[in-house]
C-alpha cells in the first residue's frame, strides 16, 4: 500500500517538525483564550454622564443605574469641557420642559448604546414615579370628592324628609347610606419583578459565545489550510515531488496520503480545539459534543483538500501565504459572524460558495439549538461535495507535474 | 540485436512557444552509458523528463523499454536521480531508502537486504541511520545515487549527477556505473563536465534543441579532428 507508506512518511516528518506541531496546536488555543479575554472585557464597560439642569430625581435614578456615574455641572461649556478631556463619555442637558439634548463623545458603540439606555431608563423610572405621585393626588382628591357627595346626599336627606315625602325617599335613603364610590388602595410596586430566563446560555451570554462556534471552525480551517499547503508545497519546491512522480505511485496514492496523514493531524487539532473551547472557555452546548467534532473534523479535512489544492498555485511559501487574505479572511466575514440577511444579495451568493459558511451554520445549529447531525445533512452533504470535488482537483493537478 | 532501453524519433518538445528541443533522435542500448552534454539550458533536463514521462512530447515518439511513454508502470524499472538532491532531510537515510523502496514497489522481503547493498555501493553504510540534515552535499548524491540503483532498475537515468562532488567521489560513482553496465544494464547521464563525456560509450551533443553530433567518444574526436569533447563540444558550437 503506497498510501500507507506515504501517509507514514509524511507523519513522521510532521512529528519531527515541533515548530509545526506546536502551532497547529498551542496557537488556535492561545487566540481563542485571549479573544475570550476580550470579549467578555466588553462586558465590565462603565460610563460617565455630565448633566446640565437635569432635575435632581432623574439624575439620582440615572446614578443610581449599575455602571453609570454622574457628574453635574454648573452649565454646558462646563461639559462640554469634561467631554473634550474625556472625563465624561456623554453630556446630558435639559433644554426646556421634556426636552433634552445628549451629547456623546460616540468614540465607542458600546459606551453610546450604554448611554442611551441608561438615560431613557432613567426617564421612564422617573416618569412612574411622578405618576405614582400623581395617582396618589388622584386618590386623595377621590376621597375629598366622596365626602362631598356624602355631604350631599346628607343635605338631600335632610331636604327630603323636611319635604314630607318620607315612602320614596326611604328607598333613595336605603342605597344612599353608604356611598357606592369606593376608594381604591394606591399601591404601585416601587421595583417592576422581571424574570428572564434563557433559552441559549445564561445572563452572561454575550457576543463571544454567539461568534466561538464560527470561530473555532474558522481556526480548524485556517491552521490546516496553511499547514497542509505548505507541506506540498516543500514536497514541489525541493524537488522531492518530482522524484516521487518518477515511481509508479498514483497521482491518487499520494493525495490519499496526504489527506490520511494529515487527516489524523487535523483530527487531533479538532479534538483540542473543540474541547479548549467548551470546557476552557466554558461555552455551553445545545446538541452533543460528538456532533461538534464531526463536523469540525469535516471541516478540516475540507481546509486540508482546500489547502493543498492553493498549494499547486504558489511558487513559494511567501506566496502560500498570500492566499490568507484572498481566501481565508473573506471565510470569517461570510461565515455567520455578520448576519448574512443584512448583506446584499450579491454578496450572500458569495457566502454559498465558502465551505466555513455550512460548517458555520451547523456549528450554531449544534451549538445553540441542540440539533442532532440527522437534521444537518444539508450542511453535511455540501461539506462533503467540497471534500469529494476538491480531492479529485487535487488528483488531477497533479498532473502538471506528470502527465500520467 | 538487442531492443534499445530508450529509442527517441524526431522529438519535439515546446514550452509555449519556447521550443525547447526541435529534433533529438537518442537511443540507449542495454550494457550502454551514453552521455547527453549541452550547455546549461539546452533542455537534457527536458530530454530526461520527457522519457520519464514527465512532459509529453508535441512531436515524434519516446520509447522507453519498448513502450510509449508517458507509462507510469513502467517507472517502476526505471532508476531516476534529479539533478538537485531531492530528498526528506528530517528523515533519516534509511528512511528515505525505504520510503522509495516502497514507491518503487521493492518487495518487502527484500528490502532490507537491498537497502544494506546500495547503501554499501555509496559508501553510506555507517550513515544510514543519520538524518539527512546532518548530511554534507556529498553525502546527499550519494544517498540520491543509492536510490536511483534500489530496486536492480534496468535502466538509470542520471541527471548531472555530479555536479559539486569531489573527484574521489566522482570517481566512484562511475565505478558503480561501470558495474551497471557490465551488468548488461543501460545508463543515460547527462553533464556539462566534458571530460566526463570521455568515460562514455556513446556522447550525444545537444545545441539548439537538436542532437548535433552521436557516437562514440572516439569516433566524434576523429570526426572533428580535435583532442577532446571539449574541443568538439567547442567546434559544434561553432558550426551551428
Ligand atoms: N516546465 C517548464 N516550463 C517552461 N519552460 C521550461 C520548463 N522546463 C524547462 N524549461 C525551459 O527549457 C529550457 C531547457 O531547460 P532544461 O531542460 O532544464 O535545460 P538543461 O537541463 O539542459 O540545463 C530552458 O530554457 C528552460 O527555461
Ligand atoms: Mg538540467
Amino acid at each position: 500500500m503506497r498510501t500507507l507508506a506515504i501517509a507514514k512518511r509524511v507523519t513522521t516528518e510532521l512529528l519531527r517538525d515541533k515548530r509545526t506541531l506546536a502551532l497547529m496546536f498551542v496557537a488556535p488555543i492561545l487566540i481563542l483564550f485571549l479573544m475570550k479575554l476580550i470579549f467578555s472585557a466588553n462586558s465590565t464597560t462603565s460610563v460617565n454622564i455630565a448633566t446640565v439642569d437635569l432635575p435632581s430625581a432623574v439624575r439620582t435614578e440615572l446614578n443610581g443605574i449599575k455602571h453609570v456615574d454622574v457628574v453635574a455641572k454648573k452649565d454646558n461649556s462646563a461639559a462640554k469641557k469634561a467631554l473634550k478631556n474625556q472625563d465624561v463619555d456623554a453630556i446630558i442637558r435639559k433644554t426646556s420642559t421634556n426636552q433634552y439634548t445628549v451629547t456623546y463623545a460616540n468614540t465607542d458603540a458600546t459606551k453610546t448604546t450604554m448611554v442611551k439606555q441608561a438615560f431613557k431608563g432613567a426617564l421612564s423610572a422617573n416618569g412612574i414615579k411622578q405618576m405614582r405621585s400623581t395617582i396618589k393626588r388622584l386618590g386623595g382628591t377621590v376621597v375629598k370628592l366622596t365626602a362631598t357627595v356624602q355631604q350631599m346626599q346628607a343635605a338631600q336627606k335632610v331636604a327630603a324628609a323636611k319635604a314630607g315625602m318620607a315612602a320614596s325617599a326611604n328607598a333613595t335613603t336605603g342605597s344612599a347610606k353608604t356611598p357606592a364610590i369606593s376608594v381604591p388602595k394606591v399601591k404601585v410596586t416601587t421595583s417592576t419583578k422581571i424574570k428572564n430566563k434563557y433559552v441559549y446560555g445564561d445572563k452572561d451570554t454575550g457576543f463571544f459565545d454567539k461568534i466561538v462556534p464560527i470561530l473555532m471552525g474558522f481556526f480548524v480551517f485556517f491552521f490546516v489550510f496553511l499547514i497542509s499547503g505548505m507541506a506540498l508545497l516543500k514536497e514541489r519546491t525541493s524537488g522531492t515531488l518530482d522524484r516521487l512522480l518518477a515511481t509508479p505511485v498514483r497521482r491518487s496514492e499520494i493525495v490519499f496520503g496526504y489527506m490520511l496523514s494529515y487527516g489524523g493531524l487535523a483530527l487531533v487539532q479538532t479534538i483540542i480545539i473543540v474541547l479548549t473551547t467548551v470546557y476552557l472557555m466554558g461555552v455551553e452546548i445545545m446538541g452533543s459534543l460528538g456532533a461538534v467534532m464531526v463536523i469540525n473534523f469535516l471541516l478540516a479535512v475540507v481546509a486540508l483538500a482546500f489547502g493543498i489544492l492553493m498549494s499547486t498555485f504558489a511558487r513559494s511559501e511567501f506566496q502560500m501565504m498570500q492566499f490568507i487574505p484572498v481566501i481565508i479572511v473573506p471565510q470569517i466575514f461570510f461565515s455567520g459572524i455578520i448576519p448574512l440577511e443584512s448583506l446584499a444579495g450579491w454578496v450572500q451568493g458569495i457566502a454559498y460558495i465558502l465551505p466555513l459558511k455550512y460548517a458555520g451554520d451547523a456549528m450554531t445549529q449544534i451549538i445553540m439549538y441542540g440539533k442532532g447531525l440527522l437534521g444537518l445533512s444539508f450542511d453535511i452533504g455540501i461539506l462533503l461535495l467540497f471534500l469529494v470535488v476538491l480531492t479529485f482537483l487535487n488528483i488531477r493537478g497533479l498532473r502538471r507535474y506528470r502527465k500520467v | 540485436m538487442p531492443e534499445p532501453l530508450i529509442d527517441m524519433q524526431h522529438l519535439v518538445k515546446k514550452f509555449g512557444d519556447q521550443t525547447v528541443l526541435q529534433d533529438v533522435n537518442l537511443a540507449v542500448m542495454p550494457g550502454e552509458i551514453v552521455g547527453l552534454i549541452g550547455p546549461s539550458g539546452a533542455g537534457k533536463s527536458t530530454v530526461i523528463k520527457t522519457t520519464l514521462g514527465m512532459e509529453v512530447a508535441d512531436g515524434g515518439t519516446a520509447h522507453v523499454l519498448q513502450t510509449q511513454m508517458p507509462n507510469r508502470q513502467l517507472l517502476g524499472r526505471i532508476g531516476y536521480m534529479a539533478q538537485d538532491d531531492a530528498l526528506y532531510d528530517t528523515l533519516t537515510g534509511r528512511e528515505n531508502l525505504t520510503f522509495f523502496g516502497n514507491m518503487k514497489g521493492v518487495a518487502k522481503a527484500d528490502l532490507t537486504a537491498k537497502i544494506a547493498h546500495v547503501a554499501a555501493v555509496v559508501d553510506l553504510t555507517g550513515d544510514l541511520d543519520k538524518r539527512v540534515s546532518g548530511y554534507s552535499g556529498g553525502m546527499m548524491r550519494r544517498l540520491s545515487l543509492a536510490i536511483a540503483l534500489l530496486g536492480d532498475p534496468e535502466l538509470l537515468i542520471l541527471d548531472e549527477p555530479t555536479v559539486g562532488i569531489d573527484p574521489a567521489l566522482r570517481r566512484k560513482i562511475w565505478a558503480e556505473l561501470a558495474n551497471v553496465r557490465a551488468d548488461g544494464r543501460g545508463v543515460l547521464i547527462t553533464t556539462h563536465v566534458m571530460d566526463e563525456a570521455e568515460l562514455t560509450d556513446k556522447v550525444a551533443l545537444l545545441l539548439g534543441g537538436k542532437i548535433m553530433a552521436f557516437d562514440q567518444p572516439a569516433a566524434l574526436k576523429k570526426q572533428y579532428a580535435v583532442d577532446t569533447i571539449e574541443e568538439v563540444f567547442l567546434k559544434a558550437e561553432g558550426v551551428d
